[in-house]
């Protein structure tokens, strides 16, 4: 019998088995923001046990309410930074160099096919586009993975998803992820992992398949996965070159990985996404999706653009090319956080930035922000927010606020409009 | 090893996350007894007040789903902060089910028949739950009847029960 790609790592990292469909993972990679971590790190203090397993596998960074916008938040942030200095943890990022955790990380080249990764954060699940084993957890496994990179983990049973066709221009990577999730439900995958292949995700960049990946947990999915090809390694070349001859023995490498050809799933489901339109969510649930043909005219008081599902730059590019030569309606605000400096600065370089600033667009530093409702435009109650992150539930963007999710294309079209409406890169 | 015994508190709806649990807005705390006053906050279900009807209460008994989104494991410490140690629902989101045992807390499975049937049985008035971890079963008592509900939990998730939680049991073992 062959092995998922889950199975196959779960193999390569198990050091323990306490009980049946239990594991104990070694780790590759502990991942920390400021909003998990410090309570681990006091925890840590209190008992005596203030260590790091392996300081260069641990990469942290400052994201969530950065810089910081009051004291508690200024104390999380000093607990990170003195946490970090104590322990010579060299990639740790802070203002100035900080970016959204999920984008940031990927972006250094701290990801790579078959690792375990596990960061206190649910969306964690965006690594396994890398063809790794990425899952969000609590601060209590984080505290243990920091002290001795372990964790715990279920065995994980695998939905095998292939995506076929080719997608309508208009249509991302996050209108097909939606459609997941609203076929699984909020509930579909949970204890399982997603893997998704086939000719569409063939076509994707690595930035399409992280948004893909980011929304794995929406359907209570473990991790998505995407098996490593010629696209993963041209994007970890920069940080692989030194370790292997060329390209194809790092493709021949990471490989290994992919998941057997007779390997068992508890479910294939196969999807052909040539004919999807370009969806928004509706409720306090993510798996409440409708077109946005069918949700148009719904009005809204904010747009935003940015978080670890599309912050990223190829979703600034585009949302710039619907905006270029246009206002945003004088009824909404506008809101764009690159999700890094580096996308930050490279949108700055190009004009992207300008585009956005031109059309009425408050431009952000690099943070979550108001994707969790806690800094740089929070809703007030009753306001509706078209937004391009991961999470519509009530309250999540501010007490009493609604979100719709949609893709960069369609909150910026959305924007001029004032109303949701589909991008004139639509084709029908 | 903590108390799972005690009032139970009926939550009648699917899919409760975390955000609801415990909202991000105050994730700012440093520490997890700061957390106490929002517990459940921003849950709405008719007829339930935050405010009131979790004093006093030990044990959360709700339908499936229960924990989903966000990882904070701040949704198992507002809970423990307010005495509730114990979750029995149709089904729980992976994280917040691990992030309970790691704590040292309860979350535990039943059959969708099993919730209803405590539903109907036991929601409409004040009920008591004990649970025996010898004999792995709840015993529920109303006004009217007393039932008696078996459950499954494996060795390790007893173990880290037991222990009181993940970190010093690693520590020691690995
Ligand atoms: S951008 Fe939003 S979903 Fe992503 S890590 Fe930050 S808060 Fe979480």
């Amino acid at each position: 019998m062959g092995k998922t790609t889950a199975q196959k790592i779960f193999d390569a990292h198990r050091i323990d088995s306490p009980a049946a469909g239990v594991s104990i993972l070694s780790l590759d990679r502990v991942f920390c923001h400021e909003i998990t971590t410090p309570i681990a790190v006091d925890d840590l203090v209190a008992r005596d046990k203030d260590r790091v397993f392996d300081k260069t596998k641990i990469k942290a960074v400052i994201d969530h309410v950065t810089p910081a916008k009051d004291s508690k938040t200024a104390e999380q942030g000093r607990t990170m930074r003195e946490w970090a200095r104590r322990h010579d943890i060299k990639d740790f990022f802070d203002v100035g160099e900080n970016g959204v955790c999920h984008v940031i990380f990927p972006e250094k080249g701290f990801v790579r096919p078959g690792f375990t990764i596990i960061m206190g954060d649910s969306h964690t699940c965006t690594h396994g586009a890398f063809g790794a084993f990425a899952a969000g957890v609590g601060t209590t496994d984080l505290e243990v993975g920091i002290l001795k990179g372990v964790c715990i983990m279920r065995d994980p049973e695998t939905i095998k998803i292939n995506l076929n066709g080719t997608l309508k221009p208009g249509v991302y990577a996050k209108d097909v992820i939606l459609a997941i999730v609203k076929m699984l439900t909020v509930n579909g995958a949970t204890d399982q992992v997603i893997e998704f292949d086939g000719s569409a995700v063939a076509a994707m960049d690595m930035d399409s398949r992280m948004t893909l990946c980011n929304m794995a947990i929406e359907a209570g999915g473990t991790c998505g996965i995407c098996y490593p090809d010629m696209v993963t390694v041209d994007y970890l070349w920069p940080f692989i070159k030194d370790d292997f001859a060329s390209k194809e023995a790092a493709l021949a490498e990471y490989s290994k990985w992919t998941a057997d050809a007779d390997a068992e799933y508890t479910k294939v489901i196969d999807m052909d996404v040539s004919e999807l339109e370009p969806l928004v969510t509706f409720g306090y649930k993510p798996d409440q999706v409708k077109t946005v043909a069918e949700m148009s005219g719904t009005k809204v008081d904010q747009v935003y653009i940015g978080s670890c599902t599309n912050g990223r730059f190829d979703d600034l590019r585009i949302a710039s090319e619907v905006l270029k030569g246009h206002k945003i309606s004088p009824n909404l605000r506008g809101v764009v956080s690159p999700a890094s400096p580096k996308i930050y600065s490279d949108a700055l370089e190009v004009g992207i930035i300008k585009i956005f600033m031109d059309a009425g667009f408050c431009v952000t530093n690099p943070t979550c922000g108001a994707c969790l409702g806690m800094s740089n435009g929070v809703l007030a109650s009753g306001e509706v927010c078209a937004s391009t992150t991961n999470r519509n539930f009530a309250g999540r963007m501010g007490k009493g606020g609604m979100v719709h999710l949609m893709s960069p294309a369609t909150a910026a079209a959305t924007a001029i409009a004032g109303v949701i409406t589909n991008s004139p890169l639509y084709k029908a | 090893m903590k108390n799972f015994n005690g009032k139970i508190l009926f939550l009648d709806r699917s899919d409760i996350n975390t955000d609801e649990i415990l909202p991000a807005r105050h994730m700012n705390e440093a520490s997890k007894s700061a957390l106490k006053p929002y517990c459940l906050e921003d849950l709405a279900i008719a007829g339930f007040d935050p405010k009131t009807d979790i004093e006093d209460k030990s044990v959360i008994v709700t339908r499936s789903n229960f924990g989903c989104g966000s990882s904070r494991e701040h949704a198992p410490w507002v809970l423990e902060c307010n005495g509730i140690n114990l979750v029995i629902a149709e089904g729980f989101a992976r994280i917040f089910r691990q992030n309970m045992f790691n704590c040292g807390m309860m979350a535990i499975t039943l059959g969708a028949t099993q919730i209803d049937d405590l539903f109907k049985l036991f929601a409409g008035s004040e009920a008591e739950c004990s649970t025996d971890l010898d004999k792995m079963e709840f015993t529920i008592k109303g006004n009217l009847q007393t039932k008696v509900y078996p459950f499954k939990l494996n060795a390790f998730d007893l173990e880290l029960v037991k222990a009181g939680g993940w970190v010093d049991y690693a520590d020691k073992k690995y």
